[in-house]
């Protein structure tokens, strides 16, 4: 362990004393997700700090009816579905992709839409559907192959649009007002497209405060260290303005959060840049960015003109939040020879699923997979029911790998108060 | 111009003709595959080999050989044919004595891949110090166009002595593996996914033959070596906790890893723990043994990175734990499936 690692965990435990209360905050990423189990964060997360995972992973929120459509087009003659390996197992109305390929379905896995798009010129006589899957991170790639489809008049190339925009989602959540949430830790990847700036409304409209942060444990254990001293200053603030008869008490607070505010000295100035304005002591929530070096405020320019070129915003349904406004995208109308409902006269069906799987509740961090009646109880990894376990990157598939409960575990927990934690409620 | 090539007749891929038994297979064998792996055993081209025998047991393996791309930094597909089931033997407590190499060629390989791979077979049969005694060829159909699978099987002498069993693994043995992790899968998967890494990633594909014969030279209480190819160190130590009904607890620090492959795993989104290796060893040995087995490790090329990782621990109910370098605590499972790149 290095020592930045000791000193920010150390930090981060002792915010979490100061604190007294329990607080949630939630990561909206799968890598985020996978990189805090597979480095053993929650087991040194302060005991009435959690980090949750939301609607962050890219399979588990694709909607039963694009899985349904996809192995609906799998069956038909000719046509080959290229898709990323994860979405193999995702269980539809009609069985998966993977049990259609097992039936004569042409599936390939590709890992990128170029390679989807390479298979389409090698097989003309085929029809080859990319499902597009994933957030801004993989949006524009699959806009990049449309255009070059486009451009060479390749017309047995056709996209399956799940494509989804993460901001709406997390707005979604906030709307519903559920989950209590003190802050978000938003994903680095989609940061670098959809740039920092774009978590402004998550911020300004619903005052939650935003981190972006990198996937290394550390640039984890960052972003929550800044999550966790937004929290603290905004009971100071609030306790400020309580009473007059603080107001001696309360400056010298606010003296102490400024001190702090110098000792993390450039990275916390450049912070502050960040946030929209003013003096960070006193404005909170706020907007902050500790991963710089790779997100920049305004994102990748290249990447968003592609999208804003080839693709339109537009409703989608998500699995288990519904259909959530301007929450997705469509083929423009100059592209929409390439959209595959269209070319093969598809609409998209209803969902359906398992009546006891939670999979819904977990992608809003409303329960713990734990808590799911199925989980390791006919729902594995090998055998999945949901696609918080079939998605490598799903939180279900997370805790099963990295994070079932052992007895010693188990009395770790009880000792810190998760069980207690778990019924509070963050201040709102 | 060299005498295989000018009997091959220009030749650029390999065809159906070629195993069907008739001139064209006669050439294959004559002209492309006998002359790299040359010996006085296989040369009579017999139906079988015949070897020389003293007493004590033979060990006897096989392992099928199939790989996207057929070459790569650091190997191709003939160099883990010959070092996979020379390490299988190895791990055993064997001596590798010889091979047996099976070719399914698909119609359509280009010649000069073929004769690269059987290159590969010679050079790390030699590094082994084994022969391939016996082979055979076949042609298939053309399907992608460029497929080739190998199978080896191996005959080895065992040690006398030898006893290598996870029974004998308790708590207090310690775990150690010969080098970096994780090198090997990581170089395939960024190939297949067409991402470039810097230099220094490479398979490591090599026979581990000679670094174990070291191992069990040193007079050390080894109780249990197993290679970590599919499923990497993840599924090894699973194998040793669920057999012995062990825990074992694991640091995340120690375990040898490259920056690069670090970096690789992170940007595929893939637990280096899982990933396969074809060039490491993990070794149960008695705690007090530990230092001897490493001294002994470190003497040969392929064990300079050697280090001890985790201990057998009697925890109860028996889990491979990490302490992860972040300070907190996980467990490790043996993979499900094949690892795949994530989405995003």
């Amino acid at each position: 362990m290095t020592s930045r690692l000791h000193s920010l965990r150390d930090e981060l435990v002792r915010l979490g004393e100061e604190i007294g209360r329990p607080v949630r905050f939630m990561e909206v990423c799968g890598t985020h997700t996978m990189s805090s189990f597979r480095n053993g964060l929650p087991s040194v997360m302060p005991a009435n700090l959690r980090l949750i995972s939301g609607p962050g992973c890219p399979v588990c929120v694709t909607a039963q009816r694009h899985i349904d459509a996809a192995i609906e087009l799998a069956a038909k003659d000719g046509v080959i579905i290229a898709t990323y390996g994860d979405m193999l197992r995702v269980p539809g109305r009609l069985g998966s992709l993977e049990s259609r390929r097992a039936r004569g379905g042409q599936v390939r896995v590709v890992n990128s839409a170029r390679t989807a798009l390479e298979i389409a010129r090698r097989e003309p006589a085929k029809k080859v559907v990319f499902l597009g899957v994933g957030f801004e991170t993989t949006a524009p790639a699959t806009a990049a192959t449309v255009l070059e489809a486009a451009g060479e008049g390749l017309d047995n190339f056709s996209v399956l649009m799940c494509h989804k925009r993460i901001v709406p989602a997390m707005m979604a959540l906030l709307e519903d007002g559920e989950v209590p949430l003190d802050g978000f830790l938003c994903p680095g990847h989609v940061s670098v497209v959809i740039g920092s700036s774009a978590y402004h409304p998550v911020v300004e409209r619903y005052g939650k405060a935003c981190v972006v942060a990198g996937f290394e444990p550390e640039q984890m254990l960052l972003g929550l260290v800044h999550l966790a001293r937004q929290v603290l200053r905004k009971r100071r603030n609030v306790e400020s303005r309580k009473s007059k008869a603080e107001s001696r008490k309360s400056k010298s607070e606010s003296r102490k959060a400024k001190s702090e505010s110098r000792k993390v000295g450039t990275l916390e100035r450049r912070d502050c840049e960040t946030a929209k304005s003013g003096d960070g002591a006193t404005l909170i929530p706020r907007l902050e960015n500790v991963y710089p070096a790779v997100v920049s405020e305004t994102g990748n320019r290249v990447a968003l003109e592609l999208l804003e070129r080839v693709f339109v915003v537009s409703d989608t349904a998500w699995r288990a939040l519904g259909t959530i406004p301007r929450s997705g995208f469509e083929l423009a109308p100059a592209y929409q020879r390439f959209d595959a409902l269209r070319r093969f006269g598809l609409t998209l069906g209803e969902d359906e699923e398992h009546p006891e799987c939670r999979c819904g509740e977990v992608i809003q961090g409303k329960a713990e997979p734990t808590e799911c009646p199925l989980f390791d109880n006919g729902c594995t990894p090998l055998a999945p029911i949901g696609p918080c376990m079939v998605s490598t990157e799903g939180t279900c598939a997370a805790w099963y790998k990295y994070w079932r409960e052992t007895p010693k575990r188990r009395s770790g927990r009880a000792e810190k108060g998760f069980t207690a934690q778990r019924n509070g409620k963050a201040e709102s | 111009m060299t005498e295989t090539e000018s009997a091959l007749d220009g030749v650029e891929r390999v065809v159906l003709a070629h195993g069907g038994g008739g001139e064209l297979t006669g050439r294959l064998i004559r002209d492309l595959l006998l002359p790299p792996l040359a010996n006085e055993r296989l040369a009579p081209l017999t139906d079988g080999a015949v070897l020389p025998w003293e007493e004590g047991e033979l060990v006897f393996t096989t392992d099928s050989y199939v790989v996207t791309p057929l070459e790569f930094p650091g190997g191709d597909i003939g160099t883990i044919a010959v070092a996979g089931t020379v390490n299988d033997l190895a791990v055993m407590g064997a001596t590798p004595v010889a091979l047996s190499l099976g070719l399914i060629i698909e119609e359509g390989l280009p010649i000069e891949v073929l004769k690269r791979v059987i290159a590969s077979i010679s050079a790390t049969a030699r590094e082994a110090g084994v022969e391939i005694v016996t082979g055979d060829t076949k042609v298939i159909e053309r399907r992608s166009g460029d497929g080739l699978f190998v199978n080896t099987a191996g005959i080895g002498r065992l040690r006398s002595g030898t006893n290598l069993s996870i029974a004998s693994v308790e708590p207090g043995d310690v775990i150690i593996i010969n080098g970096r992790l994780a090198d090997h899968g990581l170089t395939i998967m960024s190939v297949r996914s067409g991402i470039e890494f810097e230099s220094d990633l490479r398979s490591d594909a090599r026979p581990l033959n000679r670094l174990i014969g070291r191992v069990l030279d040193s007079r050390a209480e080894v109780k249990f070596i197993r290679d970590a190819t599919r499923g990497g160190l993840a599924g090894v130590l699973a194998d040793i906790s669920e057999e012995s009904r062990l825990s074992i607890e694991v640091d995340e620090d120690r375990i040898p890893i490259s920056p690069t492959a670090r970096h690789a795993a992170e940007m595929l989104g893939l637990d280096p723990l899982s990933v396969a290796n074809e060039g490491k060893i993990v070794c149960v040995v008695a705690g007090d043994d530990a230092a001897v087995v490493l001294d002994a490790m470190r003497s040969q090329p392929e064990g300079r990175e050697a280090a001890v990782i985790g201990r057998v621990t009697s925890t109860d109910p028996p889990l491979v734990e990490l302490n992860t370098s972040a300070g907190g605590q996980r467990i490790v499972q043996r993979p499900y499936g094949e690892e795949l790149p994530r989405i995003c």
